[in-house]
């Protein structure tokens, strides 16, 4: 488990960092919290020539107040996004699923930008930050750009950073009252999702008012599940009508096939666990 | 003597050092000049070598060699099999370096010798092998059909074919008899998945040849086998070569082997003339260290209407991967004995085919054999109780034997000495509350509670204390069974203990110095264990199968035994008393009727200073024993366990286990619990995670912890645990293995518990692991087929 010889940059700036990726050319990789990074590194499946480590720009961590949103810094790491007062009471559906990733070890050095730009099919932190609606904030050598979560995850560990491009910041909008819960299904306590579903309602009397649910690894990309998101708006809060609701969770998706399931058995617990995600948000 | 140490729950003296990073594992060797050493591993599962240029590796930066197969040929001979279980067994040879063709995905091609482990790593990329791609076989069943072979020098992919037959041994009735007359008759197929021992320290390698007497460090269960096996295959004086086994992290069987890469680094090191090292990484360590279970199990199993089994049936197809490791072609043959379990049909056939596939070789793990024969028999009292529509319990009960029946000769003719399977049963039910679950469950069926319950049931014996010579003997084994002791007198009376076994975990250090401790009166803290080094324990035959306490600590009872008989005649001497007279309790000689004593450790300085001894007295106390056991030991115990299984996701839960051992006379109940538990997670980690997957060209896909899914703690239940003790008569403690005991009990018992709950709903098997994808197919299947059993 030796890697490949690379050359290390630590820069303290995004400013810095920006030129040391711009002279590196293509071989560079940046380095969050190397829990993805370097056991690829490791087996030889990646072997950058260069890698530039974040992990010194302070203004790329922590998490801070911005009216109706959060700015979360991505350094910011899974146990902070876990645990950050801030979050918890305005956006706890994030803290809810860092706090299923992986075990502490991997929580206090693995990165919510990290997980994000990684954007494994599996991981835990693109599907809710897909259904909060989150927006990408990119630093590159022509100034900052602005992509919003449905455009940023593009494939399969593909999204819209661009070569030379960093991830600063993540802005989620505050969804202060609404109830959250995210369901994750695994085969033992500590592993990857086989899938899991994000969930966030907001309930007026004895109605759903509004719900916003995201599934992980149901495809290539993190997915919203639109016909669900419909079905329940206005819905009354019933574990019949959720159950009817959720029947509609796997639509649209496209699920692979692996050692922990195929893709029937994705889309089947989909359904289930969308169902128990909206009511355990919705509080019933 | 007073008894004060056995039975105590002292911690293990071995664990300070391990706990607090002072351990000494071989990858934390360093030794002066150092090399390094990388594999070239084959990415196909069967191919002819067609060429391998090592040029661009011998010239890339700190690359001191390269070996290739050809370049070893000459002196690498074959890694043997000792266990040949038929006299026309066939192997084929297994070189550490392959020379033309490979077998299996991991198997080495070639050997990287630099001055860093990273330059090694390096030049691995470098070598260009040229490879034609053979066909694969991968599948036991169409193994067995012989219609691609592993080997394209074999004309067959069967190495043997081994049969029990009780008509023929005289041991019992005929099995055609008993399954004509059969008036219930269950036929079954069972899968024992590939698994991976998945010891966490990966195995290391050190070879210092820098002195007269080559020292191999290795991270081995068995240094002194590794010590004779080496000098007998590179036809090496076996008095030039030491091995060490030093800290050992975990085995479970998976390093009751050699392997190649053993041979390699000892070739290497001799051919450079420094010391060399090779450490595999986690993903070589699964890939390529060898595998366990693998096997096809058809059974049948005929009984009478009225629940008593009348015969059992089996044909084994057992998979021995692309090689003959030291012992895989035996590890079925042990579970063999053990199909009958604790019952007592009188007919009993198996036939065990050992059949070759590329894949990794097998080999023992935990258990070895008797798991599958124990899963095998406790699926099947299950199964007839569902036929008959009986308790389980009840059927159980109807063909156990017992506890007045002891000793009883079995179908195989093997001879249990104690067993008290009632007891064990009784304690067990009490403390799972056996009849209110009963209860809860048919409430839940009746309520189609999404989340069902299920009770699944284990009644298993072992056999362990492996084992008398001649029984190994009787088995074609190679070697024996025995195991050597030494107490070593010091002049101030403390006292050293050589023991030939060899832990790597079990505890042995603490186990041994309190055995001794109760027969010398030294203290325990005065005591020292030395184990794992050719050098200082200059006999023995290590640690596996159980057999450390049963066998090697009976060893070390002997030796001490031996220290008080030497000793009584100095004493006796020395208060100018007669010998008869001399009595020994809790440390000191005293002589009858009289107020007179004399401590052990004064005996022990005067048997040092040797001024004052008895006409043909040799100066010193120091004591050998060797021990061969006349008869192996059986462990039994009730394993009872609650599953919950979510029928909506397929998810299974353990929500209660209960479990009472019987492992005899307990030395350090504390090291009892902790081997129930850590094999109550393995058997339960087979019943529910853990196998071992190849794609169709034979590539490993469980080739990390990603995806081989190890159970950890946050995975498992509280256990409850319990005893009852029945004292093996055949060692003089009473004594039982337990290394090995949750490891067979359990996987049964949870499958058993899957089924049990969602049988009603039509699910008649699953396989393991009893994934959430499986057991929810089962459940879509039997809606489909709509079929209630
Ligand atoms: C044992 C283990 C178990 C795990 N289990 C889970 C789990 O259950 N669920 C889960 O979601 N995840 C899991 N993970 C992954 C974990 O969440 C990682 O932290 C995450 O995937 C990557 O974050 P990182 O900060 O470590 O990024 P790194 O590994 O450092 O980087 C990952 C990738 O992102 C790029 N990158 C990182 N930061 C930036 C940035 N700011 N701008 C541009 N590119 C960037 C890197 O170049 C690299 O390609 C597990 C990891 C381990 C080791």
């Amino acid at each position: 488990m030796i890697p490949s010889a690379f050359d290390y940059a630590a820069p303290t700036t995004v400013a810095e960092a920006l030129g040391v990726l711009a002279d590196a050319g293509d071989d560079v990789k940046v380095l969050a919290g190397g829990q993805s990074l370097i056991p690829v590194m490791k087996l030889r499946l990646a072997d950058p020539a260069m890698v530039v480590d974040l992990g010194r720009i302070g203004e790329l961590s922590g998490v801070r107040d911005d009216g109706d949103a959060l700015l979360i810094g991505a350094m910011t790491t899974h146990h902070q996004i876990a645990t950050d007062p801030l979050i918890v009471e305005h956006v706890p559906l994030l803290a809810q699923a860092a706090a299923t990733v992986a075990d502490p070890q991997v929580r206090h050095r693995g990165t919510f930008g990290g997980a994000l730009v990684h954007a494994d099919p599996a991981g835990d932190m693109p599907a809710p930050v897909l259904a909060a609606d989150a927006t990408f904030i990119l630093a590159g050598p022509n100034g900052e750009r602005r992509v919003a979560a449905a455009d940023f995850f593009q494939g399969y560990f593909t999204t819209a950073v661009d070569d030379g491009e960093i991830l600063t910041h993540i802005r989620v909008p505050k969804y202060t009252g609404w109830g959250s819960h995210y369901e994750k299904f695994t085969r033992v306590a500590q592993q990857w999702s086989i899938v899991a579903v994000a969930a966030m309602v907001r309930v007026e009397g004895g109605t759903i008012a509004e719900a916003r649910i995201g599934l992980t690894n149901m495809a290539s990309t993190p997915l919203r599940a639109t016909a669900v998101e419909q079905a329940l708006a206005g819905a009354p809060l019933t574990a019949e009508a959720i159950a009817t609701a959720s029947a509609h969770a796997a639509e649209g998706s496209d699920p692979a096939s692996d050692l922990n399931g195929d893709a029937a058995y994705r889309r089947h617990l989909a359904e289930v666990l969308t169902k128990r995600a909206v009511i355990a948000a919705a509080g019933l | 003597m007073t008894i004060t140490e056995v039975g105590r729950a002292r911690l293990r003296k071995e664990d300070a050092h391990l706990i607090t990073g002072r351990s000494r594992y071989t990858d934390n060797m360093t030794l002066p000049g150092m090399l390094h050493l990388a594999m070239v591993r084959s990415p196909f599962a069967h191919a002819k070598i067609t060429s391998i240029d090592t040029s661009a590796a011998k010239s890339s930066p700190g690359v001191v060699t390269v070996l290739t197969g050809a370049d070893v040929a000459a002196e690498q001979g074959s890694l043997p099999n000792v266990w040949p279980v038929t006299a026309e067994q066939k192997a084929p040879a297994f070189p550490s370096i392959a020379v033309d063709e490979v077998a299996f995905a991991g198997e080495v091609v070639a050997c990287i010798v630099a001055r860093s482990a990273a330059a090694a790593r390096d030049a691995v990329e470098l070598v260009d092998v040229s490879y034609d791609e053979l066909p694969v076989v991968l599948d036991l069943e169409e193994a067995f059909t012989d219609k691609v072979l592993a080997h394209s020098n074999l004309d067959s992919n069967l190495s043997a074919t081994w049969v029990f037959d009780s008509g023929e041994a005289g041991t019992g009735k005929p099995i055609a008899e008993a399954l004509a007359n059969a008036e219930v008759l269950i036929e079954r197929t069972f899968y024992q998945q590939r698994l991976i021992p998945a010891f966490m320290e990966p195995r290391s390698i050190v070879v210092d040849p820098t002195s007269e007497q080559i020292t191999m460090w290795s991270s081995t269960q068995i240094p002194h086998i590794l010590r004779l096996i080496l000098a007998l295959t590179l036809g090496l004086p076996e008095s030039k070569l030491r091995v060490i086994a030093p800290d050992v992290g975990g085995g479970f069987g998976g390093k009751l082997t050699v392997i190649p890469e053993e041979f390699i680094t000892l070739m290497a090191a001799r051919r450079v003339g420094k010391p060399c090292k090779y450490t595999e990484t986690r993903s070589e360590s699964l890939q390529s260290g060898h595998h366990g279970r693998a096997q096809v199990q058809k059974v049948k199993l005929a009984a009478t209407k009225d629940g008593i089994v009348t015969g059992l049936d089996i044909q084994l197809l057992a998979d021995m991967g692309a090689y003959l490791g030291i012992i895989g072609s035996g590890v079925p043959i042990l579970g063999a004995f053990m199909y009958n379990a604790i019952y007592k049909f009188p007919a009993y056939r198996l036939e065990c085919n050992n059949l070759f596939t590329n894949k990794a070789w097998t080999g023992a793990y935990r258990g070895a054999g008797r798991p599958e024969a124990t899963f095998a028999i406790e699926r099947l009292m299950d199964e007839l109780a569902v036929e008959l529509g009986m308790d389980p319990l009840e059927v159980r009960k109807k063909n156990w034997i017992n506890n007045e029946e002891f000793p009883f000769t079995t179908v195989t003719g093997l001879e249990y000495d104690s067993g008290n399977y009632e007891a064990a049963t009784a304690k067990a039910v009490e403390l799972f509350g056996y009849d209110e679950l009963r209860a809860e469950q048919v409430r839940r069926r009746e309520a189609n509670d999404p989340v069902q319950l299920g009770i699944g049931i284990s009644t298993f014996t072992e056999m362990c204390g492996l084992a008398p010579s001649r029984v190994l003997g009787a088995l074609s084994y190679a070697a024996g069974g025995w195991e050597h002791a030494q107490v070593r007198v010091l002049p101030t009376g403390n006292v050293e203990v050589v023991t030939g076994t060899s832990p790597h975990g079990q505890g042995h250090e603490t186990a041994w110095s309190q055995l001794v401790a109760d027969r010398l009166g030294v203290p325990f803290e005065n005591i020292e264990v030395l184990h794992g080094d050719t050098q200082v324990s200059q006999r023995g035959l290590d640690t596996y199968g159980s057999r450390s306490l049963t066998v090697g600590g009976m060893a070390v009872l002997a030796a001490a035994d031996k220290v008080i008989e030497k000793a009584k005649v100095l004493a006796a001497h020395l208060m100018e008393a007669s010998e008869e007279d001399i009595e020994f309790t809790d440390g000191k000689f005293s002589v009858k009727g009289t107020d007179q004593s004399t401590a052990f450790g004064e005996v022990a300085f005067a048997a040092f200073s040797a001024h004052n001894l008895p006409e043909g007295f040799e100066p010193n106390l120091d004591s050998d024993a060797t021990f061969d056991p006349q008869s192996f030991s059986f462990p039994h115990g009730t394993h009872l366990a609650a599953m919950e299984v979510d029928t909506e996701t397929g998810q299974v839960t353990i929500r209660k286990y209960v479990c009472v051992d019987d492992v005899g006379v307990v030395v350090n109940p504390l090291i009892v619990e902790g081997q129930v538990h850590g094999g109550l997670a393995q058997g339960i980690a087979q019943a529910l995670y853990e196998e071992a997957v190849h794609d169709d060209a034979g590539t490993l896909v469980t080739g990390s912890f990603v995806d081989y899914l190890v159970p950890g703690a946050p995975d498992l239940p509280h256990f409850t645990t319990a005893r009852t003790e029945t004292p093996s008569t055949t060692n003089q403690l009473g004594a039982k293995g337990v290394g090995e005991a949750g490891t067979i009990a359990s996987t049964p018992a949870i499958v058993n518990g899957v089924l049990d709950a969602v049988r009603h709903l039509g699910v008649k098997d699953i396989k393991m692991p009893c994934t959430p994808s499986r057991v929810w197919a089962a459940l879509e299947e039997a809606k489909t087929t709509g079929g209630v059993q």
